[in-house]
């Protein structure tokens, strides 16, 4: 079931050194890369439908095509290693086992929109891969694969990295934009038509770790080798990374299309003590929750987890064994969303400490079927009335949980 | 009269990282870090020592600083303990861990020991849900957490690592 496109290297001791990276293919695709023009490098990406692992799953070539053709400011790439969405722990294996790959996919993916300086944001906790990453960046500087000339070639590119603060809200990608120009991290407004995005007024591509990692085979080996996995609309690979109750927990690379119920009880191993499944979130806490029996048919795609009312976001699924409680389960994400709301908009900040409350009523036993119907009023509130998609997000969830797990809520109210 | 001045080495980081930026603007974050490390808080007296640095109100400065959780405004324990309590980690029984880290060191969460040693956060999803439940001591992730491992770890700490 696995497919190792990205993870290729993560099993090879020490393969985050240069020389043990460059034994195992690393930069091997810079020489084609300079022998086409960046149209080409742009081209190649398009055709081979790679699309975005940060969670929205964006088509990473056209959004690479919204940088004006006739710019003459400087361009700048940002990779997002802000991966605070709970449940998603994919990004540090990339930033551990194989930082020289994501290094590759900057020189590749700079070189595409004509950036010449590359910033990687990630999240403050990250220390320790903060320090694994620059030490990466620091071997490339000294082999001449970054800098002036990289391998020589009529090409210049630098890489910094910047280190968040924690605050989830800036993995949205315009906050990192006000983040990384020092600012508090409030989501923009968004435009009404199609733009780049804009750091300090300079036309700006923001990507997420993985979609950068996955650019070199792209490259190495074309857009058609690249299509071989996964289905027609999810072409290729992700990181999928499997929490609580399985057996083998951790992030496994797999073709988009595979059967979600192979992926839990083949290669996790199944439920934890022989427990029954109960459900499971897809891809990270900001999708809609799904029920046991409502998995039979689901395959990890974008369509078909979008067909089955949830959404394959960050690939981060978090399994439930029957012991669990679902009000608790929701609780406890409330209590992240509303630390983590930026505040900008009054029915986010006001709304998800709302519910908070009335949630941590109803698990006292003192809720009553108003506050059940106050919830679902309070998700109307946050949907569609604010500057970003957290808001909107935390209303589909929370009417998830509610219908869905309605008798257990009732169970609770007097 | 302003008590705080950037080290030797973080003057010297700071003036490298001027080049870095399209605006010395994005030195906000990497200076209240600097400043952090350098006092183990972030001082009235660090925020307006950066604003002058950064060419910008000490409001300013104090408006960002206040807006990320890993700042720390206070000074805080020699030994930072950070428990993760989202959903992964609270599958995996974090809850039973923060109770004997409660009882252990006989602070609440969001405390500090009255001698100064450990401090006890609750933070959100730290990455690690995979290999939860899950902290960080200061800058460093334990991961797989268990009550003996726990227990082994307080220990060594409290004898002075
Ligand atoms: C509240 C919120 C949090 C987000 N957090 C992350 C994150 O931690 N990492 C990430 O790559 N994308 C995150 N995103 C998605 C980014 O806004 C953006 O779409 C993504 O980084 C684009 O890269 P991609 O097209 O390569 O996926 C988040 C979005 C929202 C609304
Ligand atoms: S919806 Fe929430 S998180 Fe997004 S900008 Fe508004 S307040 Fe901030
Ligand atoms: S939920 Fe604790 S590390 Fe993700």
């Amino acid at each position: 079931m696995v497919v190792k496109l990205v993870s290729k290297n993560f099993d090879i001791p020490e393969a985050y050194t240069l020389d043990v990276a460059r034994e195992n293919g690393r930069y091997a695709s810079l020489e084609k890369l300079f022998s086409m023009s960046p149209d080409e490098v742009t081209s190649e990406v398009e055709k081979s439908g790679l699309r975005g692992k940060g969670g929205g799953g964006a088509h990473t070539g056209e959004k690479w095509r919204l940088i004006p053709k006739n710019n003459t400011k400087p361009v700048y790439l940002v990779i997002n290693a802000d991966e605070g969405e709970p449940g998603t722990f994919k990004d540090r294996q990339i930033l551990e086992f194989d930082p020289h790959l994501l290094i590759e996919g900057i020189i590749c993916s700079s070189y595409a929109i004509g950036a010449h300086h590359a910033y990687v944001y990630i999240r403050g906790e990250y220390v320790f891969w903060m320090n694994r990453l620059q030490h990466a960046i620091d071997e490339a500087y000294s082999a001449g694969i970054l800098g002036e000339r990289i391998l020589g070639h009529n090409y210049a590119l630098e890489i910094t990295v910047h280190k968040g603060a924690g605050a989830y809200i800036c993995g949205e990608k315009t906050a990192l934009l006000e983040s990384l120009e020092g600012k508090r991290g409030h989501p923009r407004l968004k435009p009404k038509g199609k733009e780049p995005e804009w750091f300090f007024g300079n036309p700006t591509v923001v990507n997420n770790v993985e979609t950068i990692a996955s650019v070199p085979y792209i490259i190495s080996e074309g857009y058609g080798a690249y299509q071989m996995y996964g289905t027609k609309e999810s072409p290729g690979t992700m990181l999928f990374g499997i929490s609580g109750h399985v057996e083998r927990p951790g992030v496994y690379e797999l073709p988009y299309g595979v059967s979600m119920k192979e992926v839990i009880y083949d290669l996790c191993g199944g439920i934890k003590n022989g427990k029954k499944l109960k459900a499971i979130i897809p891809g990270g806490s900001s999708v809609q929750i799904l029920r046991a029996d409502e998995i039979e048919d689901i395959t990890l795609d974008y369509e078909s987890l979008k067909a089955h009312g949830s959404a394959l976001g960050t690939g981060g699924m978090i399994v439930m064994d029957e012991t669990v409680s679902i009000p608790e389960v929701m609780k406890n994400l409330f209590e992240f969303y509303h630390h983590e709301s930026c505040g900008q908009c009054t029915p986010c900040r006001e709304g998800t400490g709302w519910v908070d409350r009335i949630l941590a009523k109803i698990l006292a036993g003192k809720g009553s079927k108003e506050d059940y119907q106050t919830i679902l009023d309070a998700c109307d509130m946050l949907n569609g009335k604010t500057i970003c998609v957290f808001a909107p997000s935390v209303a589909f969830i929370a009417q998830s949980y509610l219908k869905k797990f309605k008798e257990e809520f009732e169970a609770l109210l007097k | 009269m302003n008590t705080f001045s950037f080290n030797h080495e973080n003057e010297e980081k700071f003036n490298a990282l001027l080049t870095r930026y399209p605006d010395k603007s994005s030195l906000m974050l990497p200076s209240l870090w600097m400043a952090q490390y350098q006092e183990g808080w972030i001082s009235l007296d660090a925020m307006q020592y950066i604003a002058k640095k950064l060419e910008c109100s000490a409001m300013d400065v104090y408006s960002v600083a206040s807006f990320y959780t890993m700042f720390n405004l206070q000074p805080i324990g020699t030994y930072h303990l950070q428990l993760c309590k989202t959903l992964s980690c609270m599958l995996a029984g974090a809850k039973t861990l923060q109770e004997h880290l409660q009882n252990r060191l006989g602070i609440k969460a969001g405390q500090t020991s009255e001698d100064g040693k450990f401090t006890l956060s609750l933070v959100e999803c730290l990455g690690s849900c995979g290999t939860s439940p899950c902290m960080r001591l200061n800058d460093d992730y334990i991961e797989n957490l268990t009550i003996e491992k726990l227990d082994a770890l307080l220990e060594e700490l409290q004898n002075g690592r």
